[in-house]
């Protein structure tokens, strides 16, 4: 099966039409002894209903959990309906990058409605249509940071791995040093970090609440990061900012995140969505597509790709990015879950969490064995240590748990406002049981 | 096309006038004619060097994007921050809107006056 | 069309999270955030119906024609959707234990299967989201492969002029010297001009073959053997690999690592811009170098983003390999060519083709000679089209085509399409001639006149304020 519509009789129709006799001959550039001279060694095709059924094998063979208390990264919040329904329409999801503004208002206009609540919930004055993840638009946003006397990029210690990972792998790929903050009790160590800081640093990333579900110091390191001319690059839990200061409120010039909270599901890792602002000052540095506000020959308000000749297919070789495909549709849901929650929603989804976290916390904390490991003020995750680590976590998936990411140093815990009270409760009383015996 | 007879031009079409020492550089009627609607440039910082022949900022229009090359070697010491804001002087009245000031020159690429220069710009056009 | 805010009453909401059944904690005052977000305030018929507005006001390929050159707008499958959507795939968290994941390393490592069959590698990784980030991760490849030999100083890519923007800008993100070389006359690698720039710096090559004009590249084993003579990497590019699946092989045309757009070739949703998700294939001696390898300089290791890639969508490209299988996968190859053909030939009398012989799956449209002649440009035949529902092709690329229209109408049109296709072009080459003035005015008829983009650059208007 391969969706060609054109039956046999019409497609010889066509090659007599070409003056040809068969397909053979519409390959004739190509060498003859590079053609493939046997069938591919794949099994043949299979119908619609053959293939759903293999699919679903394969999907039945993942573990399902019914409650997941593992987040770093990735967050297990409630979708409502509206949001899984809407980008699943076909025109939404079948069209290309809106090159011909005259076809493509409807996405045009969702992405400039996504940029403004990027800014809005970030407190900046500028948005891109989106990156690929958080961690690519981590390892962006250092790019347009360096210019041609600072180099340097720093991260805080305390970050995402995977973020840092992306941002050395991009800084190897640039040539450029990654010099990594030392954490002390969870946090960035700020005296560590104004010692790092000199003239050939281009900016410093930290990530609130950081990977160990810490809030940090922000403001006091952006202080620091600008008293020595760098900027200063915050990545951000988008849930979180329904609750907490903007990034622009703790001085950063780019914020950027992970958007998947934002109505995403964890699919195994994505497709997610890196959401990418900055300052009207530093607005031609961003990376990426933007949509601009204009209007038609009629004098009517429209929108259309801007400020394009600081993309690659423009400036090609000197283009601070390569990127071309984002993530257009996870923007779009991003907006529909946003305005679907609304800043009451968005508010109430931040403050479950955190509540729950917290409930989590001091439950599993009452337990015997299971301590806090790092003071200081959380959200929803936190880390405890955690004995028989192998054995609690196993009997939690037994009974369709998934329970906290062992980290260094014990078990990183996350709640959302998903889980209720009672599955929190039964949680708890399995680790209980078993530290128990 | 307008070509001042006062003014030098390089082969990569911009302007230079000499005052006192120091190089004001802009582009000339034919450059912004060919980029079309000039909507952003780009510019150095005062104090940045410069080297003749090479770029030293670009000018960008809706869908292409074109260096500016230093006609000669020194100094920045003034950029036309009004640009900035107004890139479109680089269309309305582009002998007027210089893009930067140049000192301690010590070099100079070959340049041609506006005989020259226009005949050049029929050849090239 | 009102924008979403504009459409905002204080107090409206929707009914989502019940009251919270836990005790309250409130964040330390210094971190709370002062003034909430101005996020709309709408009831669920309101965002319903709103968003259903702008989708009316969007053409996707599942809507109708959109011949869009090397973008490879080919139907999206819906069976392909409601595989993505088992909750079997959707709920399964990235860091969840690998016991608990074994579906979705079968999904990756069936899909691997299939497309190092198809492309003739040996290796092959998902983690990049898109194709500009697969080139990024291959030449990643091709740098990390240089360094482990102690081969410092290779530092140049060579890259044909009419390439991709991503070629040059992604050598250049690697840390690469671009060297760019002239195409011929015909699109293809001038033999001479690549002699000239190998040497003991060439790190490696990126090209398309088919390349950006459509026409497959007779020289390439010859091109392939230069390279590597001169100890450099060659690169696919697998923008247009739609033209060949399953007829020739990239590793058999002497590449060494390869990406594919799956958005592309593989029927997955663009989404208006994305995400898309990219498969990364190499030859065995890469694979030490593929992501989650040491990197050569410093410690750590290659890593181009979080997790495993964008999976949900190698779970639709699957689910597309497995229905198509071995018989289709070059029964579409071979009928994206055929039906690039016809069309190029319905339109010819009209219209002149940059390069008048048998293409692969997309063709070039020469118009500046009509232009000469009529004052009617590319850029007015392409609005003009809009007017006929159909998305126009891609206009001006590749560079080395004057007045360029690029026409890629995929396997999966039917011939009356491609017959009703033609007939326009035919219909408004002759209006050109009689009617300039209507063709530079166009469209007429579609949601909106031609915008401004002047005005959108000089004085950029990137969010809404409130008034």
């Amino acid at each position: 099966m391969s969706y060609v519509p054109s039956t046999p009789a019409e497609r010889q129709q066509m090659l007599r039409a070409l003056g040809l006799r068969d397909f053979r001959e519409l390959y004739r550039d190509v060498p003859e002894e590079m053609l493939l001279d046997r069938e591919l060694d794949l099994p043949k095709g299979q119908s619609e209903l053959e293939v759903s059924r293999r699919m679903t094998q394969m999907a039945e063979k993942n573990t399902r959990f019914t409650t997941i208390l593992r987040g770093a990264g990735a967050y297990d919040h409630y979708i409502p309906a509206l949001v899984k329904s809407i980008p699943a329409k076909e025109e939404f999801l079948t069209a290309y990058t809106p090159y011909q503004a005259e076809m493509s208002q409807g996405v045009l206009q969702s992405i400039f409605e996504y940029q403004t609540m990027i800014c809005e919930l970030t407190g900046m004055d500028v948005s891109n249509a989106s990156v690929y993840d958080g961690a690519t638009a981590a390892a962006e946003a250092a790019a347009m940071c360096r210019d041609r006397k600072r180099r340097v990029t720093l991260i805080s210690g305390a970050a995402h791995p995977d973020v840092i990972n992306t941002v050395r792998t991009y800084c190897f790929g640039s040539g450029d040093e990654l010099r990594i903050v030392p954490v002390k009790d969870g946090k960035t160590d700020p005296e560590a970090l104004k010692a790092m800081l000199g003239p050939e640093v281009a900016s410093f990333y930290v990530q609130q609440p950081n990977f160990f579900g810490l809030f940090e110091d922000a403001r006091a390191l952006g202080e620091a990061v600008h008293a020595a001319g760098a900027l200063y690059v915050m990545g951000v839990n988008p849930i979180a900012l329904g609750l907490m200061k903007t990034p622009r409120d703790f001085g950063a010039d780019v914020a950027v995140g992970e958007g998947q909270p934002l109505g995403l599901p964890l699919g195994f890792g994505g497709p997610y969505l890196g959401f990418m602002a900055t300052t009207q000052k530093n607005m031609r540095k961003l990376p990426g597509r933007i949509v601009g506000e204009t209007v038609d020959s009629k004098g009517e308000r429209c929108y259309v790709l801007s400020l394009q000749a600081r993309e690659q297919h423009i400036r090609r070789e000197k283009a601070s990015s390569n990127i071309c495909s984002n993530e257009a549709l996870c923007a779009l849901t991003a907006a529909v879950y946003l305005s679907v929650m609304g800043p009451q929603g968005l508010r109430q989804a931040a403050e479950q969490s955190m509540a729950k976290a917290h409930y989590l916390q001091k439950a599993l904390c009452a337990i015997d064995g299971v301590e806090l490991v790092y003071p200081g003020a959380f959200f929803h995750e936190f880390v405890t240590t955690l004995p028989r680590q192998e054995e609690v976590l196993a009997a939690l998936e037994q009974a369709g748990i998934l329970g906290g990411l062992p980290v260094e140093g014990g078990v990183l815990w996350c709640a959302t406002e998903k889980q209720s009270r009672t599955e929190l409760d039964k949680a708890v009383a399995i680790v209980k049981e078993v530290l128990a015996q | 096309m307008n070509f001042p007879a006062e003014l030098q031009y390089s082969r990569s079409h911009e302007w230079i006038r000499m005052e006192d020492g120091v190089a004001v550089i802009g582009i000339s009627d034919f450059a912004q004619s060919e980029l079309g609607d000039v909507v952003f440039v780009n510019l150095p910082e005062v104090g940045d060097d410069t080297t003749a022949g090479e770029a030293f900022g670009d000018v960008e229009s809706v869908k292409a994007v074109s260096d500016l090359v230093c006609p000669v070697t020194g100094t920045v010491c003034e950029v036309n921050e009004e640009l900035l804001d107004s890139p479109e002087k680089l269309n309305e009245d582009c002998y007027g809107a210089w893009i930067i000031k140049v000192e301690n020159i010590t070099e100079t690429e070959d340049l041609l006056n506006a005989a020259e220069y226009e005949a050049f710009t029929q050849e090239e056009g | 069309m009102k924008l979403i805010f504009e459409k905002s009453v204080p107090g409206r909401r929707c009914a989502i999270l019940p009251d919270c059944d836990v005790e309250q904690v409130s964040l330390p005052e210094e971190l709370r955030r002062e003034t909430a977000p101005a996020l709309p305030e709408l009831s669920e018929v309101d965002l319903s119906r709103h968003y259903t507005q702008l989708n009316q006001r969007v053409h996707g390929v599942n809507c109708g024609f959109y011949p869009l050159g090397s973008c490879t707008m080919k139907y999206n499958p819906r069976i392909d959707e409601d595989m993505a959507a088992l909750p079997g795939f959707t709920g399964v968290h990235p860091l969840a234990p690998a016991h608990a994941v074994e579906g979705c390393r079968e999904v990756l490592d069936t899909a691997a299967a299939y497309l190092r069959e198809i492309t003739g590698m040996d290796g092959m990784t998902f983690q990049p989201a898109a194709g500009a980030h697969g080139e990024f991760t291959g030449v990643l490849l091709i740098k990390q492969y240089h360094r482990s030999r102690g081969d410092l100083g290779r530092k140049k890519i060579i890259v044909p002029d009419s390439a991709h923007g991503t070629n040059p800008a992604t050598a250049a993100m690697c840390g690469f010297e671009v060297v760019n070389i002239p195409s011929g006359p015909d699109g293809c690698v001038d033999l001479e001009a690549l002699k000239a720039v190998l040497g003991e710096d060439t790190a490696g090559l990126m090209l398309t073959n088919p390349n950006t004009v459509g026409l497959f590249d007779p020289n390439i084993l010859e091109i392939t053997r230069l390279v590597h003579e001169a100890g450099g990497l060659c690169y696919y590019d697998g923008a247009n690999l739609n033209a060949v699946m399953g007829v020739v092989r990239p590793g058999d045309m002497g590449f060494d690592c390869i990406h594919m757009n799956l958005h592309k070739t593989f029927a997955t949703p663009h989404g208006g811009g994305g995400p898309g998700a990219c498969a990364v294939g190499c030859k065995a001696f890469l694979k030490p170098f593929l992501p989650a390898s040491r990197l050569m300089d410093g410690e750590g290791h290659i890593q181009v983003r979080s997790f495993a890639g964008n999976f949900l969508v190698v779970v639709r490209a699957l689910t597309y390999l497995m229905t198509l299988g071995r018989e289709g996968i070059p029964e579409a190859a071979e009928n994206a060519v055929l039906n690039a053909n016809y069309l190029m030939h319905q339109i010819k009398g009209s219209f002149s083709p940059a390069f008048d012989r048998i293409c692969m799956h997309e063709f070039v449209l020469n118009l500046s000679g009509y232009k000469k002649e009529t004052g009617v440009s590319a850029l007015d035949v392409a609005k003009s089209l809009i007017d006929y529902g159909m998305h126009p092709p891609t206009m001006y690329f590749p560079m080395i085509v004057h007045e360029a229209l690029m026409l890629e109408p995929t396997e999966t049109e039917s011939k009356e399409t491609l017959d009703w296709a033609a007939q326009v072009f035919r219909q408004l080459y002759e209006l050109g001639k009689t009617d300039p003035e209507a063709m530079h005015a166009a469209p007429h008829h579609a949601q909106i006149g031609r915008p401004d983009e002047v005005r959108a650059a000089r004085t950029p208007v990137v969010r809404w304020t409130k008034p």
